[in-house]
């Protein structure tokens, strides 16, 4: 445990609360030092440290995948252009195989989930404490922050709105598409004709309400499970690295229990943030074919 | 957990990076990998078309090994009808050249038999004249009876 003098219900909320920039209850505009004053701000606010973090490995992975851009030949490739070159034709092969239609954009798309999300999951593995303590330490230290309200979450995949931001900028991209292939008629017609049809003219008007509730609910399950998948997935896994996280603070023998867990944890969770990268990217590549898809008529 | 403007910045930061992504980092790539893609095609056809011009060549030598074989046996054919042939002619020139000395010697032996025949005549008319001479007392004039000698020896 980071500080003796919190209680493990303490040290658990500590770990999940964002640092909220936003607009206090008495005018003035600052963060956030408890979850009680972040709730309050509103949707008016912002999380700091899921921005930060989201930004910045998203542009550590535009760099690197800029520089092997850059250096790219067709000549025998080096390290990392042969690693990033890797990727592209996973990439490339996962978009072929599963987007039917023509559209330069699906396939940078996916490449941008792909990595970015890794990365954005791959902060999960970094210890708990590590961050947000050595975060709290320079704010208390430099600023004379408290530490116990400086709050610190390195992982955005675990802050629902970054996977929910996401979402809905695919989301966005499906439904323009969708638009733009089918026509206005056509995307209402999707919504309104399925699954339910019949060549009475009056009966077909009867269906249209029922056939548009449940595509309307099909299609808003679409980015909400997308969202939600891949938050539940990261948030559980930082949940149980932060209970294992208590267990540092039994005792030396429960520590070490504690050490050998997190250590088969983390390595387990390897293979869930590229999982839950993969799930998001692959899906992403699905629904943008779905926008490409004209229904056959009944 | 709460939502808020952070939900609006994500989905923008995510859709500058996709377009960043679109427009600076993938197509350089996938050129490049379409690029070498053709390249190792293009590696590849050559080989095979290398290895088809080798099959080629091979076939081509072992036809021309093969005519080169024909040729020789021809010329080792006719050489040895040719040898045979010399053989003959051999053959036949020496079955004449015997046949001539064959002949010449004949011719030879009749002379030596006329020319012992000859001598032997006169040698008989000698001793016939020398029988005669002892017979008749009396001595026969060669030259006088030279004549009917001669006939004598001529029947003879």
């Amino acid at each position: 445990m980071a500080d003796e003098a919190l209680t493990a219900g303490q040290y658990i909320k500590h770990h999940l609360q964002n640092m909220t920039y936003g607009q206090h209850s008495d005018g003035s505009w600052g963060l956030a030092h408890s979850a009680a004053e972040a709730k309050e701000m509103g949707f008016m606010s912002i999380n700091v440290d899921t921005m930060f973090w989201s930004i910045f490995l998203g542009v550590l992975f535009l760099w690197i995948f800029r520089r092997a851009a850059k250096n790219a030949t067709a000549d025998t490739p080096s390290g990392l252009q042969n690693f990033i070159e890797m990727i592209i034709e996973f990439i490339d092969t996962s978009v072929k195989s599963a987007f039917n239609g023509r559209n330069a954009i699906v396939a940078p798309m996916a490449l941008t989930i792909f990595v970015w999300v890794f990365l954005i999951n791959a902060m999960d593995l970094i210890p708990v404490d590590w961050l947000p303590g050595a975060f709290a330490w320079m704010a208390s230290t430099f600023f004379g922050a408290d530490p116990h309200h400086v709050y610190f979450k390195v992982v955005p995949s675990t802050d629902p709105n970054a996977t929910f931001g996401m979402a809905l900028a695919v989301f966005m991209m499906s439904m323009y598409y969708s638009v733009k292939i089918k026509g206005v008629k056509g995307f209402a017609a999707e919504l309104t004709m399925h699954p339910f049809s019949s060549n009475n003219k009056l009966v077909q008007l009867l269906f249209i309400p029922v056939n548009f509730m449940l595509e309307f609910v099909a299609l808003i399950a679409k980015p909400l499970s997308l969202s939600l998948r891949l938050y539940g997935n990261m948030f559980a896994g930082e949940m149980i690295f932060i209970l294992i996280a208590i267990m540092y603070g039994g005792g030396w023998a429960l520590g070490i229990f504690g050490g050998f867990l997190q250590l088969g944890w983390a390595i387990f969770h390897i293979l869930i943030i590229t999982l839950q990268a993969y799930i998001f990217m692959t899906l992403t590549i699905v629904y943008m074919d779905l926008a490409y898809q004209v229904p056959d008529e009944h | 957990m709460n939502i808020n403007l952070t939900l609006i910045g994500q989905s923008i930061t995510f859709a500058i990076f996709v377009w960043f992504c679109y427009a600076y980092v993938w197509p350089p790539l996938v050129a490049a990998l379409t690029e070498r893609q053709k390249k190792i095609a293009d590696g590849l056809a050559a080989a095979e078309r290398g290895q088809h011009e080798q099959e080629l060549a091979e076939k081509k030598a072992a036809e021309y090994l093969k005519d080169a074989k024909g040729q020789a046996s021809d010329i080792i054919n006719q050489a040895q009808k040719r040898a045979n042939e010399i053989v003959d002619d051999a053959k036949g020139d020496a079955r004449t050249e015997a046949d001539r000395i064959k002949a010449g010697a004949d011719a030879e032996i009749e002379q030596e038999i006329n020319r012992a025949r000859e001598h032997l005549r006169q040698e008989v008319v000698v001793l016939a004249i020398s029988g005669a001479e002892k017979v008749l007392k009396r001595e026969v004039d060669k030259d006088a009876h030279a004549s009917s000698l001669n006939e004598l020896a001529a029947q003879l």
